[in-house]
């Protein structure tokens, strides 16, 4: 082989190593190495005083396992995730297939359902506090006029988690509907012509045409409402601090709780460490499956 | 054919916001036969075509088909088949499932649908290419699945909205002569909608030529061709279109007038003994014959077709003749004058 083409190739490998530099170098810095550290920690004792840190191998996972909290907190989140993701993705779909046809009022329609999209967490949490709050809310208030007995929606054990998944499912729904109406803006018009000439119901063509082209939107949609499953924390911060008695406990603000509030690092390292991994796990069985029942133009 | 037309658009029209889409459309389509809607972009060729197909409701006149009123039909109603520009195949279904998709909405049992999938998959030479997405395609085997896919059905009617458009100069030749052919294996009635004047002259049976919204005229290819109706009929077909020659340029002639020529009826004359004198504007070499573009201060589109490679210098002047046989008389508005030629 010529010294010129060697060359060549040489130019080539350090510019495919200077495009990957900044995301390598970003990702890193803010994600492997905090991973790894993380994952480092996990396997230490809690330092105190007395008891100086030392290795302990999986004491601080086997200790999570015996924790009845965290079992509270994985079943949580498990009903929260299992009933966020399928309802909040099927109303996106819904009314984005609405807000894709020739209705009347369309973008104000598109604006209303992103609005609460837009809305900080915390201030659309604030809402939601006046929404739930007995006597004084808007639920209790409309409750009243049909005679219906005050409920303390955030303050009793077997609402409060409910509660909560309906606020996410009112702030997610919006959001993912803006996916799915850019991926319909996609589908060709013609596509739908050419059903009509069959004679193709409108359900048919949603059924066999439309849901299997938004299946990249679906898949991309879905991994990232399962990754915000375990990331709410910040609703739960104002709407009722995981109680009453760990019934609205997620597992991020139990993470959350176990470092800064118990003071139990380790314990908290191990926790983010099993989160990690089931997440990783679940995107990549999601990705690999799904991916080859998935049609990309 | 039967005289009740098998297709018939009367007094069709249909506008865009007051914009006008097309008017005053009257067409008559015997069963069988092969119909091309010609014209330029925006003539409104396409806009008819679909509202045959009943894509397009029209704001006023009637559609026929059949001999039924299917004005006001939805498409599913109309019986036909299209093939759309784009051809609209259905991109996360196979070959197979593309073509026997309409036969399934329609509950055609499965043994019928595997025969009939069979048989259009055999006539459009796609037999192998079954289980294929139709991105795995090349531009010409997607056109035939979705000529596939219309045929498949076995409607009488089968629109086609410009099917070659995409497809390279050579493929297009060959696919031009499939269509033909299918066309007449099947004897299914074809409209045909194109901008380009050779698919239209060399498929067609009776061409439509459209302009602005408005039909300018219908005949079979050769009335097109040897009658225009008026001065963009003749400037629009043949290739090179007619040339137009204001009556000024010539003796004998009333003012306003223009008559047309075409390239094969003009001969070169001796020095001084044409009936025009012309600079020549540019030599074009064709492969059996070269054209050649002449300039008159009266005249538009003039040349004249010179058997083999025979480039003439450009800037020279030359004569011209030809006889009054060949002109076609125009009148002030543009309109085909009778009685001459």
């Amino acid at each position: 082989m010529s010294a010129h083409v060697n060359l060549e190739r040489r130019r080539q490998a350090i510019y495919g190593w200077l495009l990957l530099l900044p995301a390598l170098l970003l990702l890193s810095i803010f994600a492997f190495y905090p991973t790894m550290a993380t994952l480092w920690s996990s396997l230490f004792s809690r330092g105190t005083r007395r008891n100086p840190v030392e290795y302990i191998g999986t004491g601080n996972y086997s200790e999570l396992f015996a924790d009845p909290t965290f079992w509270i907190v994985v079943k949580n989140n498990l009903l929260y995730a299992g009933v966020t993701i399928p309802v909040s993705i099927g109303i996106a779909l819904a009314m984005a297939l609405w807000a894709n046809g020739k209705i009347r009022a369309r973008s104000f329609v598109r604006t209303a359902y992103f609005t609460p999209t837009v809305l900080p967490m915390i201030a659309a949490a604030n809402l939601w506090l006046f929404f739930y709050t007995p006597g004084l809310g808007v639920l209790d208030q409309i409750g009243s006029v049909f005679g219906l007995p005050s409920v303390n929606w955030l303050g009793q054990p077997e609402t409060a988690l409910w509660a909560i998944i309906i606020v996410t499912i009112w702030k997610e729904a919006g959001f993912f509907m803006i996916f799915y109406l850019a991926a319909l803006q996609t589908i060709p018009e013609d596509l739908k012509e050419a059903a009509d000439i069959e004679g193709t119901s409108r359900w048919t063509y949603t059924r066999r045409i439309v849901l299997p082209l938004l299946m990249p939107t679906t898949l991309f949609i879905a991994v990232n409402a399962l990754i915000n499953s375990v990331k709410l924390i910040d609703h739960l911060f104002i709407l009722t601090k995981g109680g009453p008695s760990d019934a609205s406990k997620l597992l991020l603000y139990y993470i959350w709780e176990m470092a800064f509030a118990f003071f139990d690092s380790p314990q908290a390292a191990a926790m983010t460490i099993l989160v990690i991994g089931v997440l990783a796990i679940v995107a990549a069985v999601q990705f690999l499956y799904l991916d080859k029942r998935t049609h990309y133009q | 054919m039967t005289n009740i037309p098998f297709v018939e658009i009367k007094e069709v029209a249909k506008r865009w916001n007051g914009q006008l889409g097309v008017e005053g459309i009257n067409l008559k389509i015997p069963e069988g036969s092969f119909t091309a809607l010609l014209g330029p972009s925006g003539c409104g060729k396409s806009t008819t075509l679909r509202l045959l197909a009943g894509l397009e409701l029209p704001d006023e006149g009637k559609v026929y088909i059949d001999g039924k009123d299917v004005t006001t039909s939805a498409a599913s109603d109309r019986n036909l088949s299209m093939v759309f520009q784009s051809y609209a195949l259905f991109p996360h279904l196979s070959v197979a499932e593309n073509v026997v998709f309409g036969l399934k909405v329609r509950r055609v049992p499965k043994k019928e649908r595997q025969e009939k999938l069979r048989r259009a998959l055999d006539i459009t030479g796609l037999i192998g290419f079954e289980y294929r997405k139709p991105g795995e395609l090349s531009g010409g085997q997607r056109q035939r699945v979705a000529l596939a896919r219309a045929i498949v059905a076995g409607q009488r009617l089968c629109l086609m909205d410009e099917p070659l458009s995409n497809l390279d100069a050579k493929l297009r030749n060959s696919v031009r002569k499939d269509i033909k052919k299918l066309q007449r294996d099947l004897g299914i009635t074809v409209v045909y909608v194109t901008h380009d004047q050779t698919e239209a002259m060399s498929m067609a049976d009776t061409v439509v030529l459209m302009k602005d919204g408005h039909i300018q005229q219908v005949g079979p290819p050769e009335d097109l061709y040897n009658k225009p109706n008026n001065t963009f009929v003749a400037e629009f077909v043949g290739s090179p279109p007619m040339a137009l020659i204001s009556a000024d340029g010539l003796a004998g002639f009333t003012e306003g007038q223009k008559l047309g020529i075409r390239a094969e009826n003009i001969q070169i004359a001796l020095k001084g003994e044409g009936r025009l004198t012309c600079t020549i504007t540019e030599s074009e070499f064709l492969g059996s014959e070269t054209l050649i573009g002449l300039d008159h201060k009266h005249a538009t589109g003039l040349c004249i077709l010179k058997s083999g490679m025979a480039l003439m210098p450009e800037g020279e002047t030359i004569d011209i003749t030809f006889t009054d046989d060949h002109l076609h008389v125009f009148d002030a508005a543009g309109n085909r004058m009778a009685a001459q030629a």
